[in-house]
């Protein structure tokens, strides 16, 4: 898998996001912040809904890097618990049935679906998916 | 301590306005400001200028007169206008000064502001999988509120309709048409639940208000707009902001909330004495949460005060009469100094057809912006 950025997701057959845990407070963020206040953490695969919204037109680029033929797409903050909100595509689900609450499961998805080896990007899809 | 007085104030109609650069929009303001003030830049003592991706301000000193003028330039985000004028009381407020300008201007490409990770200190992969866009921050933010306090899509209407219907009467304004409900309604989605008219454009405009000591302000034999709070403030833990690729569980207050309740606090009033308000509207949903971060009314309470229609112009609290935002766009540096602007006017009974009735003496202002701050004002007559 070509992630979009090094040291994101783990190495494992099932990768998990790797924030980051603050060695003083125990604060649990994503990614984890350069220097030495954050340890590496890997987050949980599984989580709940926060909130949501979805992007109806194309972001600007630079800096966006997706392709140019635009399709909306959902993005939302989903709470692992005990750990931290993380933000992330919304994917596998059509739009009218997103709801806050539901739970979630980590996948990864083409920010190009139509590259030939495309770049990868964290997402969450609805749990019952995942199994 | 006596108290800092506004006794002039201008402004260049916000909008689009092809050939003129941001810095001649504020340099207009300016003119008209004097003019209302009666002094001449000669007697300008200091000025503090913000202009977010316009332009040096202290630069307009060639067009306004090189007197040697003190000329700060100030840039603070969509609190920029509030910092000018935080100084500039400060500055009239150490006994220094007795007269002076706070400025803002600003004149921004059309489309949706592009931001970059960098200046944000985010990585880039933020920027390149799409999520360096404020409007799916305001939408997720008012998803999550509707859902938490029972506010339904038809109150983003309500805030949409009453501000262009506000702006119809307001000179200054961008977009003086009325937009009926259903219209702003059915109009296609931008970042869900918002459609194209529940957000602001980027835009273009210029403001300055010329401040002077009590002193100072009864010699010019002007109505004192007394400056009773300018507070700013940046974000609390746990808020929730634009551009946060992860947010913390344990949910926090808001800028708004610190930056609201310091004004209260130095103006020695309370929300319920506040006759007109201006709080930021980049997004319909935006004045619905800021009504109450900022204790106005409880979270929730909106839906039953816009279908009450309490925040029009005739009612208990008129919020945004001029349009605010939604009408005049969004120059970044001018915006705050607008609402501060329109407070003067309605305070002075100059609102014409916008004016709120009942001879209002006391004026709230309120921004907020990226990534976390907020400046608020509290005026009276």
């Amino acid at each position: 898998m070509r992630a979009i950025a090094p040291g994101l997701f783990t190495e494992e057959s099932q990768p998990r996001l790797v924030g980051g845990r603050n060695r003083a407070t125990g604060r649990i963020v994503f990614p984890c912040p350069p220097g030495n206040d954050y340890e590496p953490y890997p987050l949980g695969r599984e989580g709940t809904l926060w909130s949501f919204t979805v992007q109806r037109y194309r972001p600007k680029s630079p800096p966006y890097a997706g392709p140019e033929a635009f399709e909306p797409w959902a993005v939302g903050y989903v709470e692992l618990p005990g750990e931290t909100m993380v933000e992330a595509r919304l994917a596998h689900v059509a739009f009218a049935d997103i709801r806050i609450g539901m739970e979630l499961a980590l996948t990864f998805v083409p920010l190009d679906p139509a590259a030939a080896d495309p770049v990868m990007i964290h997402a969450f899809q609805p749990k019952d998916l995942a199994a | 301590m006596s108290d800092v007085c506004i006794v002039g104030a201008g402004i260049h109609p916000f909008g689009r306005t092809d050939g003129v650069s941001g810095l001649e929009q504020g340099v207009f303001a300016v003119r008209q400001a004097l003019a209302d003030a009666g002094v001449a830049w000669e007697d300008v003592q200091f000025a503090y200028g913000g202009s977010d991706a316009a332009g040096n301000p202290d630069t307009m000193v060639e067009q306004l007169g090189l007197t040697g003028v003190q000329f700060i330039n100030v840039k603070n985000g969509c609190a920029t206008g509030g910092s000018a004028l935080f100084s500039a009381q400060m500055a009239i407020k150490s006994g220094g000064f007795e007269l002076g300008l706070a400025i803002g201007f600003d004149k921004h490409p059309r489309g949706a502001f592009n931001a970059l990770p960098a200046e944000y200190n985010l990585p880039e992969w933020y920027g390149e999988a799409g999520y360096m866009i404020t409007t799916q921050f305001f939408g997720a933010k008012i998803t999550r509120y509707m859902h938490d306090h029972g506010i339904s899509s038809t109150s983003l209407g309500r805030v949409a309709e009453k501000a262009f219907r506000n702006a119809v009467h307001a000179p200054h304004a961008w977009r003086r048409e009325p937009v009926d409900l259903q219209t702003i309604m059915d109009a296609p989605l931008i970042s869900d639940p918002y459609t194209k008219f529940m957000f602001c454009s980027p835009a273009e405009g210029g403001v300055a208000l010329v401040l002077a000591s009590e002193k100072k302000a009864r010699e010019l034999g002007k109505l004192p707009i007394r400056l009773k709070a300018a507070t700013m403030r940046t974000r609390p833990s746990g808020s929730f902001e634009v551009f946060a690729p992860s947010i913390d569980i344990a949910r926090g207050g808001s800028a708004t909330n610190i930056a609201s309740a310091d004004a209260f606090r130095l103006a020695g009033i309370g929300p319920e004495d506040i006759k007109v308000a201006q709080l930021q509207d980049t997004e319909a949903g935006a004045e619905i949460m800021h009504m109450a971060e900022n204790g106005f009314c409880r979270d929730g309470d909106q839906e039953r005060w816009l279908a009450e229609g309490r925040t029009e112009i005739g009612g208990a609290l008129p919020v945004n009469t001029d349009g605010g935002c939604l009408a005049c766009g969004e120059p970044i540096g001018a915006s705050g100094l607008r609402q501060v602007y329109e407070n003067v006017v309605q305070l002075r009974g100059q609102g014409g057809g916008r004016q709120v009735p009942g001879n209002p003496n006391t004026a709230y202002s309120h921004v907020y912006g990226a990534p976390g701050v907020s400046a608020v004002t509290i005026l009276e007559r």
